[in-house]
């Protein structure tokens, strides 16, 4: 058998891992990557809107190699009503990796990891949700991993926002999340699978456009310097998502210039019994919103606040060197392996 | 520019007493809160693309009964929260035993919203002209965001479409129309209507949807609609049935599968 060496990966002639998969090295001579990059690029993003009818709102995003779908569905009636709160949306956000997602099929159904996910990226929107305008619902944000190569966490909370928005749920802003970590001593932005998986750290970061964090994970280990000059990268990185979100929305509806603003929403006189009278009695209870977003402006901020003392603590914690127990493992194959195997051995233990 | 596509956390002006429906103030800035069309002109506001009907009082809308309780019809608003319509708020007098035979469970109503409270429990009425259960004709569910558009100014656009269809309409501020006239009439009327949720964003639409529904007739009619129109008419036959006939026997299996499902 013919044996090729690609990058210091061994390969036979299906151009299949014959050894292990770890390169020899993560960052050539010229500074570029595995892939070709640079430290600070991102992968290539793309985005869709309204790919699923059904819903009220869905995003289909790849980038690089990931493959992710989400969709939005409310707000709607929440069942079982112990759940409801009474002054506030739930928001409820379920990240799951399709059983086909990587090339050791995932046992199908909630894991450890995906409950974890679940659970912080639902709060990655917690800041810009206006939760407050429809007590009692429920928003169900579901995000799949169709195809996973590293960074699958982020990529469904960009694809999450876009649904939200096209379900046309109020935000304070958009979330853009992004990975940084550490290979060959040296930091790199949006990591792919093996910087991911033979890597020295693992950073996913989430935040608004205000640069106030709303996820913050982290793998491996950093210095205070390096994780100082990640969040630095990492705030590069999300502010090109952005962009590119923004670029997404603005031309799903052609050019701004053929806009114009639905008329006879406001300022209508009754003239036609019935339907003029509806607009018209808008105007008051739009006045009454804007007291309240008012308002509200000003809680959220003081969440953002409190995001950013979160990090703060993180930042102390890193430095008093307990971060142990801070390995929420992120390395996306790594865990499911480890997490299938589990299950297979309790499986088996049941059985007998 | 007066009107712009916007998304949620765009900033909008610096004039925070023009900030409206749609936005939120922090810093002393506007922002929008959603991905949609945002009006610059006296004063700033965005309407959203997409998004649930939210009950607010003193609307129409067009209800669908989901469930009948001793001194409620409880009705489908198309919104995260059901409109309960209590016996007194029906026009004349009604036995809890004649609740159904005035409203059953599938039929529909037009509707007004008395009251929303805190919690968003809705309550509607029906004491009121013009208010009525709604026996035939059909129904077409949009967008509610999109209702001001199928309105207009001053009601612009609902009037020329009455008048270029002659079909009776009514535009519940769901997102629910209910027509009623000839079937190849409602056939058009749907179809204008479709096409101004679609291009809702655009500007100049009641002359687009005038040009529509004056120009065409002749020939679609003739081309393209003659296969449409008999499945259309077969379609909307059999739901008119339903509407009669169908309902007290299908209605008791749901309420028997419902109590099933109850109980277990």
């Amino acid at each position: 058998m013919k044996v090729f060496a690609v990058r210091g990966k061994f390969e036979n002639k299906f151009g299949e891992s014959i050894m292990s998969d770890k390169p020899e090295y993560f960052i050539d001579e010229n500074g570029l990557r595995l892939d070709g990059r640079r430290t600070d690029e991102i992968r290539p993003m793309t985005m869709e809107m309204g790919v699923l009818s059904r819903a009220d709102g869905s995003c289909y995003l790849e980038w690089g190699n990931n493959k992710v779908i989400a969709a939005v569905y409310g707000p709607r009636e929440l069942h079982p009503r112990r759940l409801q709160r009474p002054s506030e949306v739930l928001v409820r956000y379920r990240y799951n990796m399709a059983a086909f997602s990587v090339e050791d099929r995932i046992r199908p159904g909630p894991s450890r990891r995906s409950t974890e996910i679940s659970k912080v990226s639902g709060e990655a929107f917690e800041p810009v949700v206006m939760t407050q305008y429809y007590p009692g619902a429920v928003i169900d944000v579901f995000a799949e991993v169709l195809q996973a190569d590293a960074g699958t966490r982020t990529a469904a909370i960009n694809a999450a926002t876009l649904a939200l928005a096209d379900a046309g749920i109020p935000m304070k802003g958009l979330v853009a999340a992004c990975a940084v970590g550490k290979v060959d001593g040296q930091l790199v932005l949006d990591l792919n699978k093996p910087e991911d998986n033979y890597g020295d750290a693992d950073l996913p970061v989430a935040m608004t456009q205000d640069g106030e964090i709303t996820l913050l994970q982290m793998d491996g280990n950093l210095t205070h310097e390096e994780f100082i000059k990640a969040m630095e990268m990492v705030k590069k990185g999300c502010d090109q998502i952005f962009e590119l979100q923004r670029k997404t929305l603005i031309s799903r509806f052609g050019s701004e210039d053929d806009v114009e603003a639905l008329e006879g929403s406001i300022e209508t006189e009754p003239e036609e019994e019935e339907a003029e009278e509806l607009s018209e009695e808008e105007v008051p209870s739009e006045k009454e919103d804007v007291s309240d977003t008012g308002d509200n402006a000003e809680d959220v901020d003081d969440s953002g606040e409190k995001f950013k003392e979160d990090v703060a603590d993180f930042d102390e914690q890193r430095e008093s060197g307990s971060d142990e127990e801070d390995k929420t493992s992120d390395e996306d194959v790594k865990d499911e392996e480890d997490e299938a195997s589990d299950e297979d051995v309790k499986g088996e233990e049941d059985e007998q | 520019m007066d009107h712009n596509i916007v998304i949620p956390g765009q900033m909008l002006s610096e004039d925070v007493k023009s900030a409206g429906h749609g936005t939120y103030v922090k810093n002393d800035k506007v922002y929008s809160l959603y991905y949609g069309v945002a009006n610059l002109k006296d004063r700033t506001y965005v309407v959203p693309f997409s998004g649930k009907y939210i009950p607010s009082r003193k609307d129409y809308l067009i209800g669908v009964v989901i469930q009948l309780t001793s001194s409620n019809w409880i009705f489908d608003i198309r919104s995260p929260y059901d409109g309960l319509l209590h016996v007194s708020e029906y026009p004349k007098r009604v036995e809890s035993s004649g609740m159904k035979r005035i409203m059953d469970i599938g039929d529909c109503a037009i509707l007004r919203i008395k009251d929303v409270s805190k919690s968003m429990r809705t309550d509607v009425s029906m004491r009121e002209r013009g208010l009525r259960p709604l026996k035939d004709g059909r129904l077409i569910e949009i967008l509610p965001t999109k209702v001001p558009r199928v309105i207009g100014h001053n009601g612009s656009m609902v009037s020329m479409l009455k008048k270029e269809s002659n079909c009776d309409m009514f535009v519940g501020q769901n997102g629910r129309i209910w027509i009623q006239g000839k079937d190849h009439e409602m056939d058009r009327l749907t179809e204008a209507i479709d096409m101004i949720e679609r291009e809702a964003h655009t500007s100049g639409l009641t002359e687009k949807v005038q040009q529509f529904m004056n120009n065409d007739p002749v020939v679609e009619d003739d081309i393209v609609s003659g296969s449409d129109e008999s499945v259309d008419q077969g379609s909307d036959a059999s739901s008119e049935d339903n509407d009669d006939t169908i309902p007290e026997e299908t209605c008791r299996k749901i309420d028997a599968l419902l109590d099933d499902a109850e109980d277990a």
